[in-house]
């Protein structure tokens, strides 16, 4: 039976041939990934097992992202809580304050995750990594402490999506803008259970930072992943992170067979698709920019797992350059790891953003969920280049977010209103 | 198990669930304080032992944090009883032992109805309307897992 490469991937993490929708697997996972709020109770359910190891030491990732640097004394003793355990167990890969990252920019770059793999992450944009042609999905703490122990995970194999995105991208459209469009028009469980494999002219063009976004959002579909297929692209970002002669298995390039079964195919005309907004309280309330109106803002942030990256920061360059943020807002900029915040230093991103009177932070997932780090009061609003708009996301449950790309986080800051960058 | 219905929309999210301003602990008893709060402030004080929590499609969606289920049968609630889950949510409910139940009718009943629920049979009664549904039984693998009472006692005896 012809397969597509989530079914692929599947099957060769549980030693079978093929594996079809709705069938039940144990699954060998070559990642384990939990960060601050999550792995601490997965230490607490790991400890239950009462093991001496875990199942492999180098395949295990703990990233103390979300409210660190330590917002409080029981954040710090969260933290605390993972470090321990790092050194009791020996994880090879526990990033420290000064090394961590927001995990899901962060294990791409340092050539953790890649082509092929099975990764499980406690934390819903696991997602993210199917930009790189691997099976990658979000899990709970009891599952990631189940997968620390044994290495591995129960999963019910998907059906699958697929998104064929045709023609070229309208200018200041990115992979955020195809994504957030994509949930406006099947909803925030249009993919429920299901797999969202991303593919078409379009992809194929799109850099890797704009894929990883996409990949990232599969999670407010509802998907249980998004992937792309390798090609040049992916090949060039794997050779130059994760390296050659390094202690790991070789990356696995695979793709979805021409007669392999879909539940569903969507077509796109990139031409239709505008820098899109996805209005509160769903980031299925997308709207292209065109049609917004004029919403008075009173924050933007530009950062998080989502768009965070060097290409984000770049465009943010791009169209802050020369400009000031309107007195009203305050504007606040984190590069999402710290080989990021080093790039744009170089690339003098830092000076126009100074310049526009940003606040640069140091990597942290900090007001994406409300932690720390740029919180809303009551009735404020926030353009922010992040992945959800629920109540209460930032801050206050009477606040509101605005989900965009870079461009437009960057040119409402200007403004003090949501703005196109092609309106300033 | 007896109990009253506390009602809740379409994509109850996992931020309307337990916000994350709380997630610095994951101590159940003060996770339980916070359930839905910002859905309904006074959920905690008003939601007694053994009620339900009764909503429409997408229940959890959102977050992996599994403090979401965990704050929900820390505040007593027997079960969620809803059209549809999120998956993450969903996989989560069992591997805590928070029972879920999926039935497409739940727009007939109404919040403060008495509902008797068989978790066994997978039936519910209404007790106020008199009518009476049957949730999707679970595959016979997630089965195995709730019978042993969640994840942790279904892996520790294949270690």
């Amino acid at each position: 039976m012809p397969q597509t490469i989530t079914q692929k991937i599947l099957a060769a993490h549980c030693g079978k041939k093929e594996v079809y929708p709705g069938q039940f697997i144990e699954a060998d996972c070559d990642v384990v990934l939990g960060n601050d709020i999550t792995a601490p109770p997965a230490i607490t359910e790991f400890e239950k097992f009462e093991i001496k190891k875990v199942f492999d030491k180098n395949k295990i990732v703990l990233v103390p992202d979300h409210f660190t640097p330590n917002k409080d004394i029981k954040s710090a003793q969260q933290v605390k809580t993972m470090r321990e355990f790092a050194k009791k167990f020996k994880i090879k890969h526990f990033f420290e304050l000064g090394c961590m990252g927001v995990e899901h920019a962060l294990l791409p770059e340092q050539g953790l995750v890649y082509s092929g793999q099975l990764i499980i992450g406690a934390d819903s944009h696991t997602c993210t990594y199917g930009a790189l042609g691997a099976f990658s999905t979000g899990v709970g703490s009891t599952d990631m402490a189940a997968a620390m122990a044994t290495g591995k995970i129960w999963l019910k194999v998907p059906e699958q999506m697929k998104f064929v995105f045709k023609g070229k991208l309208n200018k200041w459209v990115s992979g955020k803008d195809l994504i957030l469009y994509t949930i406006g028009d099947i909803g925030v469980d249009g993919a429920r259970y299901m797999s969202m494999e991303f593919t078409g002219p379009a992809i194929s063009k799109l850099s890797m930072d704009s894929r990883l976004a996409m990949c990232n959002m599969a999670i407010e579909a509802g998907g249980k992943n998004g992937i792309i297929i390798p090609d040049a692209i992916t090949k060039d970002y794997v050779h130059n992170h994760v390296g050659v002669g390094r202690d790991r298995p070789l990356p696995v390039y695979l793709s979805s067979d021409i007669d392999a079964q879909y539940c569903r195919v969507i077509e796109y005309d990139c031409a239709d698709i505008e820098p899109q907004v996805s209005f509160p309280h769903l980031p299925s309330n997308a709207k292209p920019i065109s049609k917004v109106g004029k919403v008075k803002i009173d924050q933007v942030v530009i950062g998080s797992c989502t768009n965070g990256r060097i290409e984000d920061l770049r465009v943010a360059a791009k169209v802050l350059k020369g400009k000031k943020r309107h007195p009203d807002i305050r504007l606040i900029i984190i590069p999402a790891t710290q080989a990021i915040y080093k790039q744009a230093m170089k690339e003098g991103l830092f000076d126009i953003f100074m310049k526009a009177e940003a606040a640069i932070s140091t990597p942290t997932c900090g007001p994406c969920l409300g932690g720390h780090m740029g919180i809303l009061a009551e009735g404020e609003r926030c353009v922010a280049t992040t992945n959800r708009n629920f109540v209460g996301r930032m801050g206050h449950p009477k606040s509101e977010v605005y989900l965009s790309n870079a461009a437009v986080a960057a040119a409402s800051a200007v403004t003090g209103h949501i703005t196109g960058p092609g309106d300033i | 198990m007896q109990g009253k219905v506390w009602k809740f929309k379409d994509n109850i999210d996992t931020d309307l669930i337990i916000p994350a301003r709380y997630l610095n602990t994951h101590e159940a008893a003060e996770l339980a304080k916070h359930c839905m709060e910002d859905a309904d402030p006074e959920f905690s004080k008003k939601a007694g032992k053994g009620d339900f929590i009764v909503a429409g499609e997408n229940f959890g969606c959102g977050s992996s944090r599994e403090h979401a289920p965990v704050a929900i049968k820390a505040a007593g609630i027997s079960a969620v009883i809803a059209k549809s889950f999120a998956r993450i949510f969903f996989r989560n409910s069992i591997n805590v032992g928070l029972p879920i139940m999926e039935i497409k009718e739940t727009d007939e009943i109404s919040e403060g109805d008495i509902l008797k629920v068989d978790l066994e049979k997978g039936t519910i009664n209404d007790e106020t309307t008199g009518k009476t549904y049957r949730a999707e039984p679970f595959p016979e693998f997630m089965k195995n897992i709730i019978d042993k009472g969640g994840l942790v006692q279904h892996v520790k005896e294949k270690l």
